[in-house]
């Protein structure tokens, strides 16, 4: 939950500005980027993730990093879990 | 040093810990707090502590938002699940975390309809999915998760969706350590500062802490190298007699935040008098309440509540822990009773609390060698 997850921005929804798809490790999942409003992302950047929100824009080397932090932590299988429970999906 | 090979730059790392050797010298003690969970998991997992000389000390922070949550605001949240139109919602964290009845999972078990999401705005899907039923949201965390709060509940405002409100748990960081350095058995010198909550409220709001208090403070990543670069850049203001705030973490935290998250904040919340922090006691202006243009979005004010004050059990010494007057291993409970398996203290709940953060590395660490020096 503290811990940001790094995506990647793949797509902006036509009928939503506010709504992104991202790769995030492999598993694609919808994020809201409605905390980003004053400095949009588009398709390519990197995002920090927290909770379904992007909440900052960063380097692809800093995405790299901070992938190596949550690997370094123990943390990834948690955030894969994590993402893919997005949108509710594979979730009780 | 065993685990240095792992790291990126470990010639970088190892250089850092020499530079840190050099400037904290013999002759005095350093006492430096990390606020944020996320680095008391990050100092313990990377075995920090043996990487520091030993006058360096790191004191664990109120920074695990699961860990400082009152057991009184977990009973509350499940009382109000009692009502059978109601779906409980929150974050995996806290399905684990006691209450006085047990916690939501365990009520999970006994038939309370209690689900785990992964964001905020799962929780209002999960309202649009089940218009005959009231999700309510069990909210917590620092300024990391509120904005996201927020804006979900814009979102459910802006749409008029009815059967779904926020049971906020919010809190907010500055008053935690303004609490802690008005403590008087609480003696420190420096902050390594969060770093993703500071994404959000940038560095701004620290500069009282070195002005008034005359404290420095560093904002910090969390690899094992930012934050040995942090303590290096705490020990030069120290040795200089300086207090500044200065972001180790610049490639990710802006010095002035995220406007728009803060915008949201402040349109959807506002400062309770005073909030309940476990081990900590009242801290005023430190929790997050909805406003009262929300006031149908909010579960406390939507639903009765039994608003008991729960002691912890006694023989817990959470607070204690909490606020770095003892070493997880010194409570009396710390891995016997207490363990992350069962845990009786919330500390020992959440990965980024100091007791399981303890027990998962130097605990098992202890006990492999005096096994092994026994075999």
């Amino acid at each position: 939950m503290c811990l940001a997850i790094p995506g990647k921005i793949v797509e902006i929804s036509s009928d939503n500005q506010d709504s992104a798809l991202v790769d995030i490790v492999g598993v694609r999942r919808k994020i809201d980027l409605g905390l980003l409003q004053d400095d949009r992302p588009a398709p390519g950047d990197w995002v920090l993730i927290h909770v379904g929100f992007a909440m900052s824009k960063i380097s692809e080397q800093d995405a790299a990093d901070q992938m190596n932090t949550l690997r370094l932590l123990g943390e990834v299988e948690g955030a894969v879990q994590e993402v893919q429970g997005y949108g509710l999906e594979g979730v009780q | 040093m065993r685990f240095v090979d792992e790291f990126r730059e470990p010639e970088l790392i190892s250089k850092t810990a020499e530079e840190i050797r050099r400037l904290a010298g013999t002759e005095r003690q350093y006492r430096m707090m990390e606020v944020c969970g996320g680095h008391t998991h990050a100092i313990y997992r990377f075995g920090l502590k043996d990487i520091l000389p030993e006058n360096i000390e790191l004191i664990h922070g109120p920074g695990c938002p699961v860990c400082v949550l009152p057991m009184g605001r977990i009973d509350d949240g499940l009382a109000i699940a009692q009502r059978p139109e109601i779906i409980f919602a929150a974050f995996g964290d806290m399905m684990r975390v006691p209450g006085t009845q047990g916690s939501p999972l365990e009520h999970k078990a006994r038939g309370m309809d209690v689900r785990i999401v992964y964001s905020p705005s799962d929780a209002l899907k999960l309202a649009r999915l089940n218009p005959e039923k009231h999700v309510m949201f069990f909210a917590i965390g620092f300024e990391t998760t509120a904005p996201s709060t927020a804006l979900t509940l814009m979102r459910a405002k802006a749409e008029g969706i009815r059967n779904f409100s926020v049971f906020s748990n919010h809190v907010t960081i500055i008053p935690a350590i303004r609490a802690i350095l008005d403590s008087p058995d609480m003696r420190l010198d420096a902050f390594i500062g969060p770093g993703h909550v500071s994404t959000v409220i940038g560095c701004r709001p620290y500069e009282w802490i070195a002005a008034n208090e005359h404290k420095p403070i560093v904002v910090s990543g969390f690899e094992p190298l930012d934050m040995l670069q942090s303590v290096v850049m705490l020990l030069n203001q120290l040795r200089r007699g300086e207090a500044r705030v200065e972001n180790q973490y610049k490639r990710v935290v802006p010095w002035e935040g995220n406007r728009a998250a803060l915008r949201a904040m402040a349109e959807v919340f506002q400062l309770r008098p005073y909030f309940e922090w476990r081990g900590l006691g009242f801290i005023s202006q430190s929790a997050l309440r909805l406003r009262d243009t929300y006031a149908e979005w909010d579960a406390e004010q939507r639903f009765d509540i039994p608003g008991v004050r729960v002691t912890d059990p006694q023989a817990a010494q959470c607070g204690e822990v909490l606020k770095g007057v003892l070493k997880p291993h010194q409570c009396k409970l710390f891995g016997r009773e207490c363990t992350p398996e069962h845990p009786i203290g919330a500390l020992m709940v959440s990965s980024e609390g100091s007791c399981a953060a303890y027990f998962n590395y130097e605990h098992r660490k202890a006990v492999l060698t005096s096994l092994s020096s026994m075999a």
